[in-house]
């Protein structure tokens, strides 16, 4: 009887105990999973963006987007102009318990910008860091370089220790077919500390107890699953298989919408939907290339239908623009989202104008796994294009595919979505797609223009340390981009997040990154 | 059968070569891994070197030759998405694969063979016309529609069943289970039933006809005659009877089922094989893509080389040299 009692009595108190530590456990549907442990694996937007909840960087985005202090707290410029110094936050531990140093950013940095590492464009004007003291450190430019900051954001700070103790001081190399230890382990300073991994199955967090900022979360458990079908994906939302999902599908939303247990979260993205015109001098088809002619660029940007395209095809959720960055973008201004206004006479005029023969060919590129409805927007665009005398070829393959034609020049017109990511500034889309290929500069530039006028003014904004200064020139590129009509600017396309009603507060970011340390779920 | 067994085995490893030569024909086509791998703000040279580094530039007959010669090691490179050894990858992955396999030709045989049955002996009844006509249904449905039917009924309208993944599992050795689970044999029920599907219509057809044909046969008119109850003599003595043929083609199955089971791994997110080649696939992960195709072809190779052995072992006529021998004979 007595040990009855005493059975009763354990079981209540267990109860209890259980009952207060209810877990808040977060299961993350998204529709692919992340490359690897290690945020420098591969240059992988989200792999960084997962990873980012175990590894931090010096500075971070705020929930509005606005850069502040993580590991470093302060910082500032020296006299030469291109070395910074970064004073380090004190009192931050690695998920091993072992404490946050100057050492470990150096042998972070030197990591990142390793030759064998994909991310090494991350931090395109680093030359090299040196430790002050336990909490100093130095990182030296290779000019003066107004955007490091934007650029350490997504650099994830390693414990040297670790890296020495599991001889992953290197990036892994696949080219030299060994695995790394961060591949499959990860140690940061991050809000999450990495439990378990399996790949393609589930990765699960847990919340770091020890985190030295303040939590603006309540959650205890991460489980990040991949369901890379769209169907299973819904399914398993209306189902509270899954809390949350990041990647709801567009023909799928009024079905979440309308159920009870579910609420979408919707939004227009900061990607930049573009299609960029080649500037060589034959086409595909061995003929000359009209589309060197400003006349025949804008006649057929007033070709395209852009309200259509709204409605219709992007079923009135995406955001028409004029200018090649969102107006979230710093260096956007309103005058640069002016519209031309379709007007397929005036394109047909300007065709004859420029002596474009009737029933010019050329291939338009287009992606099936890409944007958003990327193949119907093509396909409406080259319908557009066919009524104002051309015959444009539609072109859509899967990314592996298309890519290496688009960059070796092997194809006319293209789509290109940019979202100035990871760097926030309308600095990457100049000096990544506008600028003239040459060196660092141009990577995306695969139409070949070349506008030195251009080149100067994004060159000057590169080593401009006025914010205000810099972001006039960074505006008047973009206008010299919009008058020459290098691109034609479609629109920033919808994100749709969606959460299950346990869910009580997620922010949905432009940059359609979820950051879950800010998430709030009901007790 | 000496000569004939190095025959077979000679055979089976020129099979193996072409498929291989086959996969790196078609792989030119996949794109470019480099272009998968490295962020936007790579560089040209960044690339160009990454390139160069995996090999990528070499001629196609140099990337071949290395491929079958690495390959003969059992070392089939690192996954360029992954970044793990390729055969750890699928050896992690065989087991959720292979359980998948297993518990669908296990469905496919217990489900199958009476309704095979039925359907032979009340051929004339409602109930058999219908299994017919569900079984034109079965083998034309494709499996994903199948799966999303059964998600939609099963997991979002009556929440019985997990939609996807595998459920808990438990690691014996290098091989890992949910078997031994409750959440892993629910989340086993729906892509099973997915996958079996097409096969239980094939073996209940299979079973149909060959139970047509027994139950004419002599010793079943005696058998009755002897006075033997009609159901023993179905169910024991003539279906005893048609199972040879459907042990042999369930065999020959695994190796088809193995290949279709990517689609039902890519609706239910099946932590295996298929789902490790679709994802390869969209990553133009080579290594990964490489060693699956070889892995399947390699089974479906064993089985129909070992059928090919036993048969030649049962009836001495199908060996080659006993044929010529035979020839020379008569």
């Amino acid at each position: 009887m007595q040990l009855r009692h005493l059975l009763l009595a354990t079981a209540a108190l267990v109860g209890l105990a259980g009952g207060a530590q209810a877990e808040n456990v977060l299961k993350w549907g998204a529709n692919r999973d992340i490359g690897s442990l290690d945020p420098y694996s591969y240059g992988d937007s989200f792999t960084i963006n997962v990873l980012n909840h175990v590894y931090e960087g010096l500075v971070r985005y705020d929930r509005d987007l606005k850069i502040e202090p993580a590991l470093a707290t302060s910082w500032e410029i020296l006299a030469d102009g291109i070395t910074w110094r970064f004073h380090l936050r004190e009192g931050v531990t690695f998920h091993d318990g072992a404490p946050f140093t100057a050492d470990d950013v150096v042998a972070s940095l030197t990591r990142v910008s390793d030759d064998a590492s994909p991310l090494k464009g991350n931090l395109p004007a680093y030359v090299s860091s040196a430790v002050v003291d336990d909490h100093t450190v130095d990182i030296t430019l290779n000019g003066t370089y107004p955007l490091l900051l934007n650029d350490l954001t997504n650099i994830h700070i390693f414990d040297k220790e670790w890296m020495v103790a599991h001889d992953a001081l290197k990036p892994t190399d696949i080219g030299a077919g060994t695995e790394g230890y961060a591949t499959y382990n990860a140690n940061g300073t991050g809000p999450f500390i990495v439990e378990s991994r399996q790949p393609d199955a589930k990765t699960v967090f847990v919340v770091n107890p020890t985190w030295w900022d303040t939590p603006q979360h309540n959650i205890d458990r991460i489980e990040l699953t991949p369901v890379t079908s769209a169907a299973t994906r819904v399914a398993a939302l209306l189902s509270d298989e899954i809390n949350f999902t990041n990647d709801a599908p567009v023909q799928d939303l009024p079905r979440l919408a309308a159920a009870p247990n579910v609420q979408v979260l919707e939004g227009v993205d900061l990607r930049t939907v573009m299609i960029g015109f080649p500037f060589r001098d034959t086409l595909t088809t061995g003929q000359p290339n009209p589309f060197t002619d400003l006349k025949v660029r804008e006649a057929l940007y007033k070709a395209i239908n852009l309200d259509l395209i709204q409605q219709k095809v992007m079923r009135g959720k995406s955001r028409t623009a004029g200018a090649t960055v969102a107006p979230e973008i710093p260096g956007y201004a309103p005058e640069l989202d002016a519209l031309p206004g379709f007007d397929p006479d005036a394109a047909k005029q300007l065709l004859t104008d420029a002596g474009v023969p009737e029933g010019l060919e050329f291939e338009f590129n287009c992606l099936s796994d890409g944007l958003v409805n990327e193949e119907q927007f093509c396909q409406a665009i080259a319908s557009m294009w066919s009524r104002i005398g051309l015959k444009p070829k539609l072109d859509v393959g899967p990314r592996a595919v298309q890519t290496p034609k688009r960059t070796n020049g092997k194809t006319d017109l293209y789509t290109l979505g940019w979202a100035t990511l990871p760097m926030l500034d309308a600095y990457s889309p100049l000096l990544q797609i506008f600028h003239t290929k040459e060196g660092n500069s141009g990577v995306f530039n695969w139409g070949g223009w070349s506008f030195p006028e251009l080149d100067q003014m994004i060159d000057a904004a590169g080593s401009e340390m006025d914010v205000d200064t810099r972001l006039a020139l960074e505006t008047k590129a973009l206008q010299v981009v919009k008058d020459q009509v290098i691109m034609i600017p479609l629109h920033q396309q919808p994100m749709a997040w969606a959460v299950t009603n346990n869910v009580t507060d997620l922010p949905l970011f432009p940059d359609n990154k979820p950051r879950l340390w800010f998430a709030q779920m009901a007790d | 059968m000496i000569a004939f067994l190095i025959k077979r085995a000679a055979n089976a490893a020129f099979v193996m070569l072409a498929v291989a030569l086959l996969a790196f024909l078609i792989f030119r086509f996949f794109g470019d891994p480099v272009e998968m791998m490295v962020n936007e703000q790579a560089t040209q040279s960044d690339r160009a070197e990454l390139r160069e580094r995996l090999g990528l530039n070499d001629s196609f007959v140099t990337q071949y030759t290395r491929f079958v010669g690495n390959a003969v090691q059992g070392d089939f490179g690192m996954s360029y998405r992954n970044q793990q050894d390729v055969m750890v990858l699928i050896k992690e992955r065989f087991p959720a694969t292979f359980e998948l396999v297993l518990v669908a030709t296990i469905l496919s045989l217990i489900i199958g063979i009476p309704l095979g049955v039925i359907t032979a002996v009340h051929r004339e009844s409602k109930l058999a016309n219908l299994l017919q006509l569900g079984s034109i249904v079965g083998v034309s449905l494709p499996s994903f529609v199948v799966g999303i039917m059964l998600i939609l009924a099963f997991s979002v309208s009556l929440g019985w069943l997990p939609a996807f993944g595998r459920g808990d599992t438990v690691q014996i050795g290098w091989w890992s289970t949910g078997l031994l689970t409750p959440s892993g044999r629910r989340a086993l029920v729906l892509p099973a039933i997915s996958l079996s599907t097409f096969q239980i219509t094939l073996v209940m057809r299979l079973v149909r006809a060959e139970m047509l044909e027994t139950l004419r046969a002599d010793y079943i008119k005696f058998a009755r005659a002897r006075g033997i109850p009609t159901d023993r003599v179905q169910w024991r003595h003539a279906l005893r009877n048609c199972l040879m043929p459907v042990i042999t083609l369930t065999g020959m199955q695994i190796g088809n089922l193995i290949a279709f089971a990517l689609v039902t791994e890519t609706v239910f997110q099946w932590p295996g094989m298929g789902l490790l080649f679709i994802q390869a696939v969209t990553f133009v992960d080579i290594p990964v893509m490489a060693a699956y195709l070889m892995l399947v072809s390699f089974i479906f190779v064993a089985l129909n080389t070992l059928v090919d052995i036993t048969y030649a072992w049962v009836d001495p006529r199908l060996r080659d040299d006993a044929a010529r021998a035979g020839g020379a004979n008569g």
